[in-house]
This record gives structure tokens, sequence and C-alpha cells, in this order.
């Protein structure tokens, strides 16, 4: 076990865990932050998708020693109020069926549109595809982001 | 309007209390139908059925409408209080949903599976609006000393027009709760709808979106601790003995124990399905620490002996022999060609079949198959629970919490008053999570350590505790005569451990002579439902075959199709013929409309299937091209009856994700075992349908008719596996038989 100071969200946390733990679990278990979700434990799925230093990554398999100085953004931090043109765009298009994966599928999207303000579907598809959703929500999610995209 | 009766024999199946601070609570009872793979509405019977309470009135005028069944991407949190706002003539945007506790006193079917909620909701859900609002009626009328006819309302308020008086709903609600409920209400004409029949957003969106917790992975409470299972490796294997001393010594780690989800005499109920009723227990301090600790665990498994267990199949009783064993798919594969050659048992006959046969001019046989399939929701198997002396507080995600409630009870050794299971949302369900044994695993976990716990299985563990969607084959044979007519089908369908037929959906009714039969291979894999159990394997398999028949007819396969059913409608062979043949060929009809088949100039390699299951029909037209070698679904069109669409974009997402699922199932889906273990258990290994792989656009058309809501969970699923099929069969010259489609292969 040994003390770590992470900035999430733009605010300082500390967690005594044991270094190898990996990010994912330290936000969930311990700082109570549930947003990013556990879906595979091997950085398949894309449900644990969080920013670090603004581009996505999966947490699932960063060890919380590795961090250092990096800044983590998680769903909770995407906005104030829920009103990150990323996420508005996706009330707009009614996307969520069960919902699970979303947080992780909105935190690719906001890092593909900060890399690709303008992205063809070719290349819509191929960022997001490290992200699976079981309810079949594709559609939605590529036209969601084209929305973005074109304001 | 049309006038319903709030009263059944004596009773009216209307109740209202005051609410605590004022206001009304009203519910209302539901007829109540158990038999959730068939999905019939039992008859009404004198019996007292069960209360419902739907929505509360405040003081304040804020209307609040119960959520009673536990929600997996469905959209019944939005869809069934939108019908309660619809004839309570409320303002859409002025409700909140507050999902309802799991309380078999006050509630009645509270599960998600067989695409049932609306169906069964619908009258009940309407008719405690419509209550609601003649109630706040007669509420103003006294209150203004006015004929009650004469009192309006619109969008939560009450007016009399003539004189100018106005009134919120919240101002009534008290009086309104001290009035007898009146014997008739008037509901509305489904023309008169203005919140029905609107796509309304799903009431959650923005709580999904922002990450808040939902889920039943998400759940905390105070001094909860964790914990994590092993079980055996493969099936056909038992715990037979562990050592606990190292993991006990790691980091974090409380306890680790055995534990006997069921006891060996313990007669189950039909969704108990659990082949490791003996399991370790690792509970700790977090989730990572059990997960690693758990790893350190040294345990010893030992073959199980052939048993037999009794379970309790809707009020009947059956026997089940689990075989021993360690069973790998080459040794399926065997076994089902093997019964596949046999005469199977006969479930249907119709005419003369084997004469048929003998004087055909053209038989075409064709065999397909379609592997185990795992359901890979994305939320991981977990619950949480709290055993003390006095009581059980249960919470996570499940799909039926009135399957477990019993076992959960016998187990504890606690009557049902003193267990309250909590549901939370799913992050998905597909039929996996009616299967809820790890509720009773918590709750055995939690008491023993005496301490309020969080079950967590890891996705390996989700994958290799199993319940599994099936494998199956099945055979089809038709017969055409020298005028290319189809004069005979012969169905030979059979699965592990359980076949896929339904003997009396199309054709049967449209041809003169018909035969199916069906067959089990018997297995210790466990088994259970998946999106549209059966059809999910039946419905693809017939369509793709008819398809097959239509070419050598020399029909267009629509046509074919059409003519079939305008048989089966006109002259129908035998008595039980489980569809609407008019509604059958409605949704072949407009899906040709839409898709323009048969009309565009373009080369599309486009294919058709069309399917009724859970009371409502599908038809899908797909187009598909091969890129890079890969086939790639361009768009799909789908025209689906479920009678009146409650909230039609929410619909179309429902029909969406059904289409995107098939397709990915069909393509990519595909667990297999070596000695008794599941190959892939994870995403690196199992195949899903991804963002890059996905349809690139699906078009979703509604028949527009006033029939009664049925759902849509299910009924668009199967159809696109035979879609998909036919539409490849265009576009590499040959055809799809065996599940999954990249490897097309029964070796």
């Amino acid at each position: 076990m040994a003390i770590f100071n992470l900035k999430i969200n733009k605010k300082e946390y500390r967690a005594d865990v044991d270094p190898s733990t990996p990010v994912l679990w330290v936000l969930r278990d311990h700082l109570n932050l549930t947003g990013t979700k556990y879906g595979c434990g091997m950085a398949q799925c894309g449900a644990c998708t969080i920013h670090l230093d603004g581009i996505a990554t999966p947490s699932c398999m960063l060890s919380v020693s590795d961090v250092g100085v990096g800044e983590i953004t998680t769903i909770e931090g995407l906005s104030e109020k829920g009103d990150h043109p990323v996420q508005k765009a996706w009330l707009e298009h009614d996307v969520s069926q069960c919902g699970y994966c979303q947080p992780g599928q909105i935190m690719s999207a906001v890092s593909l549109l900060k890399k690709n303000p303008n992205p063809t579907d070719k290349e819509i598809e191929s960022a997001m595809s490290g992200n699976i959703c079981r309810c079949g929500t594709y559609t939605r999610i590529k036209t969601a982001i084209k929305t973005v995209a074109k304001s | 309007m049309t006038t319903a009766k709030t009263t059944y024999g004596r009773r009216s199946f209307l109740k209202n209390t005051f609410l605590a601070g004022g206001g009304l609570i009203l519910g209302v009872s539901r007829f109540s139908a158990f038999n959730m793979n068939a999905g019939q509405v039992l008859e009404m019977t004198d019996e007292w059925f069960k209360i419902n309470a739907f929505l509360k009135i405040g003081g304040n005028g804020v209307v609040t409408i119960m959520s009673t069944n536990p929600e997996f991407g469905q959209g019944v949190r939005t869809s069934m209080p939108m019908v309660v706002a619809e004839e309570l003539d409320v303002d859409w945007k002025h409700v909140i949903i507050e999902q309802a506790p799991f309380n078999t006193d006050l509630y009645t079917r509270q599960m998600s599976g067989g695409s049932q909620a609306l169906r069964q909701g619908w009258k009940g859900l309407r008719m405690a609006g419509a209550t609601a609002r003649q109630m706040l009626r007669e509420a103003a009328a006294q209150a203004w000393k006015l004929p009650m006819n004469e009192i309006t309302t619109e969008s939560g308020f009450l007016y009399h027009k003539s004189s100018g008086k106005k009134a919120g709903y919240g101002e009534m609600a008290s009086s309104a709760a001290k009035l007898p409920v009146p014997k008739d209400v008037l509901l509305k004409e489904p023309k008169e709808f203005g919140i029905v029949g609107t796509s309304q957003k799903n009431v959650d969106g923005i709580k999904i979106v922002t990450g808040q917790p939902l889920f039943g992975l998400d759940v905390k409470h105070d001094g909860m601790l964790f914990a994590t299972i092993a079980f055996p490796p493969a099936f056909g294997l038992k715990l037979k003995s562990f050592d606990p001393s190292e993991a006990k010594g790691m980091p974090g780690i409380r306890d680790i124990f055995s534990i006997k989800t069921y006891e060996d005499n313990y007669k189950r109920n039909a969704f108990d399905t659990d082949a490791f009723p003996e399991v370790v227990a690792v509970v700790g301090n977090s989730t990572w620490e059990v997960m690693n600790a758990k790893l350190a665990l040294k345990a010893e498994w030992e073959p199980i002996s052939e048993s037999t267990i009794k379970v309790d199949s809707w009020g009947g009783e059956r026997t089940e022999v689990i075989p021993a064993g360690l069973e790998s798919t080459a040794d399926h594969k065997a076994r089902m060609k093997e019964m596949a050659a046999k005469p199977g048992i006969q479930v249907r006959k119709d005419g003369n079949p084997e004469e048929a046969f003998k004087n055909a001019a053209k038989i075409i046989e064709r065999t397909y198959t379609a592997p185990f399939l795992s359901h890979f929701t994305m939320e991981p198997m977990n619950f949480f629970a709290h055993v003390t002396e006095d009581k059980a507080v249960v919470e996570g995600p499940l799909q039926a919490p009135e399957f477990i409630e019993k076992s959960l009870s016998a187990r504890l050794g606690m009557p049902l008053e003193k267990i309250d299971i909590k549901m939370t949302r799913m992050g998905g369900g597909f039929g996996r999570r009616a299967y809820s044994h790890y509720v009773l695993e918590a709750a055995l976990i939690s008491q023993k350590v005496k301490a309020p716990v969080k079950l967590v299985y890891t996705r390996e563990d989700t994958t290799n505790f199993g319940v599994f969607r099936p494998a199956y084959l099945a055979t089809y044979r038709a017969a055409l005569d020298a005028g290319n007519n189809l004069i005979a089908i012969h169905v030979k369908a059979g699965g592990i451990p359980e076949g896929a037929l339904h003997a009396d959906r199309f054709p049967a009714g449209a041809v003169d002579n018909y035969l199916a039969e069906e067959w089990v291979v018997n297995s210790n894999i466990s088994i259970g439902a998946f999106r549209a159990p059966g059809s999910n394997f039946i419905g693809g398999a017939e369509q793709s075959f008819l398809d097959e028949v239509a070419e050598a007819a020399g029909k267009d396969p629509i046509e074919f199709r059409l003519e079939l059913l305008k048989r089966a409608r006109e002259k129908p062979v035998g008595e039980k013929n489980d569809y609407d043949a008019a509604r059958y060929a409605g949704v072949l009809q407009l899906v040709r409309e839409k898709s323009g088949w048969g009309k565009t100039l373009s080369n599309k390699n486009r294919g058709v299937a069309a399917y009724f299951c859970h009371d409502s029909y599908a038809a899908h037209v797909v187009d598909v091209t091969i890129e890079d070698d890969q086939p790639r679904v361009e768009k799909v069109y789908s025209a689906i009856d479920c009678g009146i669409v409650v909230n039609p974009d929410a619909a179309a997402n429902m029909v969406e994700g059904a289409v995107v699922d098939g397709i990915g199932n069909a393509l990519y889906g595909e667990m297999t075992f070596t000695k008794g273990e599941p190959d892939k258990n994870n995403f690196s290994l199992y195949r899903v349908i991804r963002h890059n792989e996905a349809p690139k656009s699906i078009e979703v058309n509604f028949v527009k008719n006033e029939i009664d809501p049925t759902g849509l969970g299910e009924p668009p699923f199967p159809p696109v596996f035979a879609a998909l099929a036919n539409a490849l069969y265009k576009a590499t010259g040959k055809r799809y038989y065996h599940q999954p489609f990249i490897n097309n292969s029964f070796e």
C-alpha cells in the first residue's frame, strides 16, 4: 500500500492503495467515481475509457503508480452540468439503451473530436472500434459524433 | 372515448389512498400472466389480482409515475409511464419517474424478459391514468358545485370553460383521494393520443451521459465488503478441496470459505440454473484485492457423477438428468449429426408428407447449425447483499426477482416478508440475468461474514459460469411438384441440450403436407434463455431455407412468401397456426415498399427475411457488400408490426439494436468447449460486433394500426440472421448454413 496523489477532474484526490491497482478500481472503489465502468479488465471493450492528459486511454490496465503527474478526466468531469457538446449530442439523438458502455463511448468520442474535429465515417468507425456496445447503438453514436463535428 | 369498467365481478381493481402530506395515490391491479416463454395472458378469473401503485399526485401538483419493471435498455422506464401520463392528461415534462420497489403485494409482473411489458401493462396503465383523471374531475365538480360532465382537463389542469374556473391537479388531489373509485372510466381513442405515439427521450439519458451511479456494479453502502467466487474451470467438475492459506494472507483479504448455493435435495425452479452450486468465496476490502487473492487460491476439482435433480416447472415437476463427463465441441457436433440422421420425435404432421416426397419432382434438403452463444452483457454478474438475523436486503441487476425470491427465502431460512429485493438498472440482460444464482451467493456470503457484501464476477467468470444459448442443428426438406409448387415441408430440429423447434409457426398452415420432428442431446453445460429463445436459431434457419426453396421454384423470395401467406389466410392447413398471416404479409409488403425491392437498378446484394415471435412481426431487407474480403452491411430496412408504438424513436432504437446484435452473432458469435472448459471467456477471444463492423445505416418502419401494443425486445432479432445469409448469397454466390458465418463450417 502507498499513498498516491491524483489530479482528477481538476481536483486533488488521495488514494492509499497497492501500487499495482488499476486506475479503474482506484476510481470506482476508493474515490467513489463509478462513472468509469468495468467490462473486461484487459483493455478490449472500452468501458473503462478515461482521459489521461486529454487522451483517451483504458484505465483497467493502467496502474495507479504509472499515472505520476498525469491529469485524469473521467465522465463525471467532462462538464459541470452534462452540457459538453458530445453529451448534448448523445441526448439529442437518444443514443443510450442500457447505457453501461456510454461513458466510455463518450470519452472516446471526445478524444477523437479533439484530435480530428471533422472525421469521416471510416475514421469514426476506426477510432471508436475499441468501444463495444452490446445493445447495438453504433449507428446512433456515429450520428451523434457527426452532429458535433458539424457544429 | 371508450368506456372501460373498473370492476370485475364484485371487485374493483382500482384502489385509492391518501398520500402522506396531501395528495392521491392510485393503484390499479393488472391481469397477471405468468408464463414468460409463451407470453400468453391468462383468462380473467374471479380471484383477486394484485394492486399496482402506479401514480402519486402531490399537493404541489408534481406527478410521480412509478416504473415497476427493471430496466435493461428496452426503455420501459420511459414508455410505461408515458401510457399512464397519456390517460391522466398531464404534461410529460412535469412527470417524475420513480423506480418501484419489488413488492408482490403491490405489483405484478415486475420482470423483464419475453417482450411482454407493454403488452401486459397496456390496459392497466391506461386505466390508472384514466381513473385518476376522472376522480380529479369529480373532485373539481364537487368543489365548484358544477356538473362533472362540464369539467375538462388539459395537461395537468382542470377547467370549467364557461365560467373560467381553473385548478391544477395538485389542488384537487387530496379531495380526489377521498372519493370512491368510479365504476366506469373513459379511455381515449388512439387518435386522441398526445403522448403515446410521440418520441420521448430516455428519462435517464442525462444520468447515463454524466456517469451517475445507476447499475448494480455502482451500488455502495457503508461498511460494504467485496467478494468474488472461485468455481470449477470446466463443466463436469465440482469442488474437491481448497487451501486458502496463501490467498488469505494477501492484502485486504478478510475471509475465504466455501458455500453451497443450492442444497442437494432442493427442488429448483425453472430459473435456478446453476452448474456450479458449490463455490469458494473470497471476501475482502476491494474488488481488485479479492480478484487477485482468488488467483492465488489453491483449489482441487473432481469429476461429477451423473445426477438427477427435480425442477418445479410451471406448477408441474420435471426431472433433469445431468450427465457426467467433460464435453468438447467436436463431440457435440458428432452427437448432433448422429441424432439428425435418425428419426426424431414427431411433434406435428399435416397431410401425407411421405407420399408427397415420394412423388416430388424436386426435393431440396439443407442443414443449418449454430453454436452455443454467450450473452456477454457489458456489465458482468454482480449483486449486493446485506443479511442480518432478522432481514435480508439484496440489491442489483436482475431481470426477474420473482424467479429467485422463493429460492432465496428457502436458502436463507427467512420468510419472504423479511426479504427486500431492490432492482437496479442492468448493463444488459438478454436473458442471462433471469438466472440469479448470484443473488443467493451474495446473500450467503453476507450471512456468513455478517456484513454487507458486494459480489463481483470477473469478465472471465461471468462467461465461464455458463447459462449459454444452446447449440442447434435443423434439417429442412422441401418437396416441389412439376409445376414448382411447394407441396411438402419436413423439419427435423434439435439441439444441446434442447432444440429450437416451433412446430406451429409458418410455414405450417401454408403447406398441405408438413412434418415437424425434434430431438435432444443431453449435456452438463448450463443453458438458458437468450434473446428470443429458440426463435433466435429456427427463425433464421427457416427463413434461409425458404429463400432456397423460392429460388428452386423460380420465384421472387418476397412473392413466394406472400403466396404462402395468402394460402394460410384463405385455406389454412391444420388448426393451430401460431401467427396472423395477414399481419405477417403486412411487414413483408412494407419492407418491400420501403427498400425498393426489385425496383432499384443498382447491383445491390440483398436478402430478405421475416418472422413472428413474442407477439410481434418483423421483416428485414439487408444490403451487404464485401470490403477487404469481409462482409459489411451497408443498409438494413426493417418493417415491424408491434401494434400501437408507444415511443417511436425508442422503439426504432430497439429494432436497430436487434439488427446489430443479430448481424454480430450471425457473423462472429461462437462459444466452443474443450473438455468442459469454455474456450473463449473474454472479448479478446470471443468476437462481438464493433463499430467498424456494424451496419452503416438502418431504417426502421412501423406498420400503423390500432392494435394493442406488443413487444420489441426480441421479435426483430431472429429474421436478421436469415436476411444477412440471404444477402451474403447474393454477394458471394455461396449459401451460409453454419454460424458463425465467418467460418460457415460444421467440421
